[in-house]
């Protein structure tokens, strides 16, 4: 705790000590030496994309599993919970030849198919569900709610917590991501933050204050969500571990 | 007869009956089979037929336009045993398994534990701090790293002005401090993600327990043995795999911190297969898909074994 605390802290000291009133400076060099605001706005639409899609697809599939479950569809979840233990490296080159084939290179298609659906987020969705009060359900039935609209109207509203915990997670991991982009958004022109940052250290000589204004624009977007949804995000992890 | 025909009346009401129940429940399966086909098949094509594409792969040589099945079939697999480099990844990938993620975990549950404690004054403040480093990215936080551990760096000016070293110290020039380093790192990044998954654990058990505990005497020690770790047990044992499931896969740490250097000594699984897959010049994806498969055979095994010692439940 006091190390994570004392990190951040000296990180941001060694930059204002070293780098002093240079902050304005930095800031429009990394302009001027990068596209900031365009990448921003990649890493933005992607991260934002999928986050949304994940949760509507990975949400509707928890619910799924868990308030309508029989033996195939327990058979058929420990099967996709399989899927987590398959390692992104392994998936990389063929996933690569599907998404060249379909000509997504450089599309923000590329950057979520991959993670659209994730075990690790239906299983999340399908533990939480178990707090889900069934005899709503019931009802919503009786009162001749279609089964979509139960999931509509009433679990997607419940579930608020989930989905915050969800929504963190996934637009984290999306936002962060860097190999995978790498590999398939290989146009300057959609590269994304991790790969503008990762530029900024690739050559011999290393501007450490305009390295460190480009981390920063890296990580606020994060902390924000992070700082937004964090009374909803504990509450959503709270009941997944259940 | 009247009796007759009010008796079969009566049967077909049921059966009516038991018809529409039976296709209002046929309509709720179809539909709960509906809400987890999407999921579904996005997972079948996104990782279960690369999978197999990948171990198809793995049998063949050649670049991508002209691949061709290997001769012998297990040519990429017996490569791997000459290849140092390969070996060397594969060491340094289970150095940082076997020295990280336990540090890592202890680390996290001692922390929670601190700060589930409701005297503790800041509580919220402190869980903020402790997640933030996740907030960063992986690629921001390695390079925040590279900075820091620099030979004109933070903590060389640090340990030089307080008389530790002599002269400044090229820590990611050496393969043994550069791995330091890279542990480092991790623990930093990944503590406070796994806490948070501990706290909402302990969330889940009973204050009450804790006090009965105190009234029986228990020390605060025990109380953490006997009760907190039984309790915590599920837990423990997803974000062990998830750790480990992490750690095989390193990457980013590798590659930004220190690009696998100095000469390849710190260079992790992913990276080296990363690099004959896409890297300078040759793409051997025969080669990558077979190391690859291997990766995810290590990843497969140790959470088997993980869940098998775990699941005590019967």
């Amino acid at each position: 705790m006091i190390t994570a605390a004392t990190n951040t802290t000296l990180d941001v000291a060694t930059g204002k000590i070293v780098f002093g009133g240079e902050a304005i400076n930095n800031f429009t060099k990394l302009v001027q030496s990068e596209p900031l605001l365009q990448d921003m706005t990649n890493s933005f639409v992607y991260s934002t994309v999928l986050t949304i899609l994940c949760l509507a697809i990975c949400s509707l599939a928890g619910y799924g599993f868990e308030l309508y479950h029989d033996k195939g569809k327990d058979r058929l979840f420990g099967i996709l919970l399989l899927a987590m233990m398959i390692p992104g490296v392994a998936t990389m080159i063929p996933l690569f030849k599907i998404v060249s084939a379909g000509h997504l290179l450089n599309t923000v298609w590329a950057f979520i198919l991959p993670t659209i659906s994730t075990p690790f987020m239906i299983m999340m969705f399908r533990q939480n569900s178990r707090n889900f009060p069934v005899d709503i359900m019931e009802a919503a039935r009786l009162d001749g709610l279609s089964e979509f609209k139960i999931f509509y109207k009433m679990y997607m509203p419940v579930m608020k917590s989930t989905y915050a915990a969800a929504a963190v997670i996934t637009f984290m991991n999306a936002w962060n991501a860097y190999m995978w982009p790498k590999v398939v958004m290989t146009d300057p022109k959609a590269q994304t933050m991790p790969m503008l940052i990762a530029n900024l250290a690739a050559g011999y000589t290393i501007d450490y204050g305009v390295l460190m204004m480009g981390v920063l624009f890296c990580s606020i977007p994060t902390m924000i969500i992070f700082f937004v949804l964090q009374k909803q995000f504990t509450e959503g992890i709270t009941g997944s571990v259940k | 007869m009247l009796a007759g025909s009010l008796i079969s009346l009566k049967e077909e009401q049921i059966l009516e009956k038991k018809k529409k129940g039976s296709t209002l429940l046929a309509k709720q399966k179809r539909a709960g089979w509906g809400f987890v086909i999407p999921a579904t098949a996005f997972i079948m094509v996104m990782s279960f037929w690369p999978m197999i594409e990948a171990l198809l792969t793995s049998f063949k040589t050649g670049s991508s336009a002209s691949m061709k099945w290997a001769n012998p079939l297990t040519f990429n697999y017996t490569r791997m045993l000459q290849d140092k480099l390969f070996q060397t990844s594969m060491g340094n990938t289970f150095l940082y398994l076997i020295i990280e993620v336990p540090i890592m975990l202890v680390l996290a549950i001692l922390l929670a534990q601190l700060l589930n404690n409701r005297d503790l004054k800041f509580r919220g403040l402190f869980r903020t701090l402790v997640f933030l480093p996740c907030a960063t990215s992986l690629v921001s936080y390695s390079l925040i790293f590279k900075s820091l551990f620099a030979t004109q760096g933070l903590i060389n000016t640090i340990f030089v002005n307080l008389g530790i070293f002599t002269e400044n110290y090229n820590f990611l020039g050496n393969p043994g401090s550069a791995r330091v380093v890279i542990i480092l790192a991790l623990i930093w990044r990944w503590t406070g993600y796994n806490m948070v998954f501990y706290l909402a654990g302990l969330q889940n058990i009973q204050y009450s327990v804790y006090e009965a505990a105190k009234i029986d005497g228990a020390s605060g020690w025990k109380t953490f043995w006997h009760i907190t770790v039984p309790l915590l047990k599920p837990v423990i044992i997803m974000t062990f795999i998830m750790s480990i499931n992490g750690t095989l896969q390193l990457f980013d740490e590798s590659v930004n911190l220190t690009k696998g250097g100095p000469a390849n000594s710190t260079i992790t699984m992913s990276h080296y297969i990363f690099n004959n897959s896409f890297g300078q010049g040759v793409a051997n994806f025969g080669y990558a898909s077979a190391m690859s498969f291997v990766v995810f055979i290590l990843v497969a095994v140790l959470a088997l074994i993980n869940l098998k010692v775990g699941d005590t439940r019967d």
